[in-house]
C-alpha cells in the first residue's frame, strides 16, 4: 500500500463530496491477513479475497464464525491492515478513506457514551469534526427523527432499551452522511421482532440516503432480506466461497411483504446452499464471480 | 464488549425492582431523584447507628468488664476497665471543653484541638494537590506509552512499602538544602510533600484503571473518527474514567491527612494533630480525657477531606452514569 501524507486535516472533506458511479465504493484486491500466532505459521483469517462493492449497493458478507467477515470489514474501515493486498474505497486506500470520514461505522455492540444523551452521542462526530453547533443540532434532530427517536433526544443510553440503543448507533453513523455504511452485525445482539423491524427501518433509511452498505451478519434471512448480493464466505482460511445475486428490487420497494415472496426465499434457500457447502457448488468459483446458469436467480 | 448493556440492565432492574422492557423509561426516569436520596438517607442512618453501637459496647464493657481486663494465658485481650485506661465518653467530652492546661491564658481544649486540625487539613489539602497531580501525570504517562508503564508502575508499587518515618529525615534534609531568592524550605513543606507522597499512589492506579477502562468498541470509534490521541483522551478516557477517578481522590485525601499527621510527628512539626497526639499522650497518666481530644480532630480532619471529595462527585455525576450505585 502506497503510504501516504497524514497531514490532511481531519473531516475537512465533506463525506459525501465522492461522485457517484465511476468509481466503485469499495475495491477489494487479493487481500490477505494473516494473524501471528506464537507458535506455528500463523492463522490466515483471509487469503486472497477480492471485492467489489458499487456505489450506492447493498452488499452482505455471511458465513460461519471465523470466516473473516469481521476481518475483512475492519480492513475496510482501517481499524486493521491487511497482510497483502490492498483495499482501497472511493478510489483512494483505506486510511486516507478514514482519515478523510469517508464512511460510517456501526458494531454489534451499540458503543454509546453512557454520559450523553441521544443527541450528544449523534452529535458527537460532528463536534469531533468541528461541525458549527447549530448545524450539529439540526443534523442531530433531522438523524433523531429518522431514526424515529424524536421523544428521546435528552434521554441518557441507560434509559434506552438495547432496539434504540442500535438506532441511535446507526443515527451516529449517518451523521457526516457518509456515502458508505459499514454495519458489523449490527443488530446480532437484538430479539427477533426488533430485529426485523430495524431491518425495514435500514431498508428505508437506504433508500432515502442512497450509501453503499458493507454488511456482516450471521443471519441468512436477513442477509437476503437487505442485499443487492449477499457475499457467502467459508472459513479456515478465509475466503469468497460465492456471491449470490438478490434481485428483489429496489431498495425503496422492499418492504414486509418481501418476506413472503417466492424470490426471497429461492434467495434464502441458495445462500443457504452455498454456506451448507452442498456438492452443487463444490466447484463454485471462489472468487466473486456471480454463479450462472442452473444456479441463477430468477428474474422476475 | 457487551458492557453498554450489562451496565445499563442492572441498573433498570435494580430501580424499578421489574426487569422493565423499553416501555419503563418514563417511570425510571421520573424515580431518579428520589431513589437516589432514599438509599443515601438510610446508608447515612445505618452509619450513625454503627457509631452508637460503638459508643454503647465501650460505656457498657466499661461498666461490666473485668477491672483488670481479661487476660488469657498471660496476654491481655481486653483492656483494664479502670477510669484511666478507658475513660467514659462523658469525660472525654467534658474535657473539651475544659482550658487546655492549669495556665490562666489557656484556650479551651477543643479550641486548641480546632487550631491544629485546621493546620493539618491546610497541609493535607497542600500535599493532596500535589499528589493527584503527580498521580495524573504519571497515569497519563502509563497510559499513552506501554514501554512507561511496564518501567514506573512497579516502582510506584514498591514506593508504598517505604515507611514513611524513613523518609520523612531524608526528604528535611535536602528540603533545607533547596534556598534560592526569597524562597526557603520551611518544615510545613516537607510534611506537604510526605503527604503527596502517600496521596499520589491510590490516585495513579485508580486513574490508569480508569483510563484505560473504554471498550474496545469505543477506542475503535474514535480511530474511525480519525481524532488523535489528546481528542480522544478528553473525549472518551478522562470522561470514562471518572468512575475510578473519584474513589481514588477520596481516598488520596484521607491518605493525605494521614500522612501529614505521620509526617507532623516524624519531623517535629509544631501547630498541627501530629503534634498534639504525641503532647496530650503524655497527659494520659492524670488526665485521661485529654488524649483523645486530638484523635477526634484527625477525625474531623479526615471527613472534611473525604466530604469534599464527595462535593466534587456532585459536578461530575453526568459521567458517572451507568455505574450501579448502592
Amino acid at each position: 500500500m502506497t503510504n501516504l501524507n497524514s497531514s490532511m486535516p481531519a473531516g475537512s472533506v465533506p463525506a459525501g463530496s465522492v461522485p457517484a458511479g465511476s468509481v466503485p465504493a469499495v475495491s477489494v484486491h487479493g487481500v490477505s491477513r494473516v494473524f501471528a500466532a506464537r507458535k506455528g505459521p500463523g492463522v490466515a483469517a483471509l487469503n486472497d479475497v477480492s471485492l467489489t462493492v458499487a456505489p450506492g449497493e447493498f452488499v452482505s458478507l455471511i458465513g460461519p464464525s471465523g470466516c473473516g467477515k469481521s476481518t475483512l470489514l475492519r480492513l475496510i474501515a482501517d481499524l486493521d491492515t491487511p497482510t497483502s493486498g490492498s483495499v482501497e474505497v472511493f478510489g483512494k486506500p483505506a486510511r486516507q478513506a478514514r482519515i478523510d470520514q469517508d464512511y460510517g461505522i456501526a458494531f454489534q455492540q451499540a458503543g454509546l457514551l453512557p454520559w450523553r444523551t441521544v443527541a450528544g452521542n449523534i452529535e458527537l462526530p460532528l463536534e469531533l469534526h468541528g461541525v458549527a453547533k447549530a448545524t450539529r443540532r439540526r443534523r442531530a434532530a433531522d438523524l433523531i427523527a429518522l431514526v424515529g427517536l424524536a421523544d428521546f433526544a435528552s434521554h441518557y443510553p441507560d434509559q434506552l432499551s438495547g432496539g434504540m440503543q442500535q438506532r441511535v448507533a446507526i443515527a451516529r453513523s449517518l451523521a457526516e452522511s457518509p456515502s458508505l455504511l459499514l454495519m458489523d452485525e449490527p443488530f446480532g445482539a437484538l430479539d427477533e421482532m426488533t430485529r426485523e423491524r430495524m431491518q425495514n427501518e435500514l431498508v428505508r433509511i437506504c433508500a432515502e440516503t442512497k450509501a453503499a452498505v458493507v454488511f456482516v451478519t450471521h443471519s441468512i434471512p436477513e442477509a437476503v432480506f437487505l442485499s443487492n448480493r449477499v457475499v457467502v464466505l467459508e472459513a479456515r482460511p478465509g475466503r469468497i466461497r460465492s456471491v449470490v445475486d438478490v434481485s428483489l428490487g429496489e431498495m425503496s420497494g422492499r418492504n414486509e411483504d418481501l418476506r413472503e415472496d417466492a424470490g426471497f426465499f429461492h434467495s434464502l434457500s441458495q445462500v443457504r446452499d452455498l454456506l451448507h457447502g452442498t456438492e452443487v457448488d463444490a466447484n463454485a468459483p471462489r472468487t466473486n464471480a456471480i454463479p450462472t446458469g442452473a444456479r441463477g436467480v430468477e428474474t422476475r | 464488549m457487551p458492557a453498554t448493556r450489562e451496565r445499563s440492565a442492572p441498573l433498570t432492574r435494580g430501580t424499578l425492582g421489574v426487569p422493565g422492557p423499553s416501555g419503563a423509561v418514563g417511570v425510571r426516569a421520573r424515580s431518579r431523584g428520589s431513589a437516589g436520596l432514599h438509599p443515601r438517607l438510610r446508608a447515612g442512618l445505618f452509619g450513625l447507628a454503627g457509631v452508637l453501637l460503638l459508643a454503647l459496647i465501650w460505656e457498657l464493657y466499661t461498666a461490666f468488664g473485668p477491672a483488670d481486663g481479661v487476660v488469657i494465658g498471660g496476654v491481655t485481650v481486653l483492656p483494664r476497665t479502670t477510669a484511666l485506661a478507658m475513660p467514659h465518653l462523658s469525660v472525654m467530652f467534658e474535657r473539651l471543653f475544659e482550658p487546655v492546661t492549669g495556665a490562666a491564658s489557656a484556650l479551651p481544649l477543643w479550641q486548641a484541638v480546632l487550631a491544629g486540625s485546621l493546620f493539618t487539613l491546610g497541609i493535607a489539602a497542600v500535599g493532596w494537590l500535589i499528589g493527584v497531580t503527580v498521580g495524573l501525570a504519571l497515569a497519563l504517562l502509563m497510559q499513552r506509552f506501554r514501554l512507561a508503564e511496564s518501567a514506573i508502575l512497579p516502582w510506584i508499587i514498591l514506593s508504598q512499602t517505604v515507611p514513611l518515618i524513613a523518609i520523612a529525615p531524608l526528604v528535611r534534609r535536602w528540603g533545607a538544602q533547596i534556598q534560592f531568592g526569597e524562597f526557603t524550605w520551611e518544615s510545613w513543606m516537607s510534611v506537604a510533600l510526605i503527604a503527596s507522597y502517600l496521596a499520589f499512589f491510590p490516585v495513579s492506579i485508580g486513574a490508569l484503571r480508569g483510563l484505560g477502562s473504554p471498550d474496545a468498541n469505543h477506542v475503535d470509534l474514535m480511530h474511525c473518527y480519525a481524532i488523535g490521541w489528546w481528542k480522544t483522551l478528553w473525549r472518551l478516557r478522562l470522561p470514562a474514567s471518572v468512575g475510578y477517578l473519584l474513589p481514588a481522590l477520596r481516598l488520596a485525601a484521607v491518605s493525605a491527612v494521614i500522612g501529614s499527621v505521620v509526617a507532623e510527628v516524624s519531623i517535629g512539626l509544631r501547630g498541627g494533630i501530629g503534634r498534639l497526639i504525641v503532647e496530650y499522650a503524655g497527659a494520659a497518666g492524670n488526665d485521661p480525657g485529654k488524649p483523645w481530644a486530638p484523635i477526634f480532630g484527625s477525625i474531623l480532619v479526615g471527613l472534611i477531606a473525604a466530604g469534599f471529595v464527595g462535593l466534587i462527585g456532585l459536578f461530575f455525576r453526568r459521567f458517572r452514569r451507568g455505574e450501579v450505585t448502592e
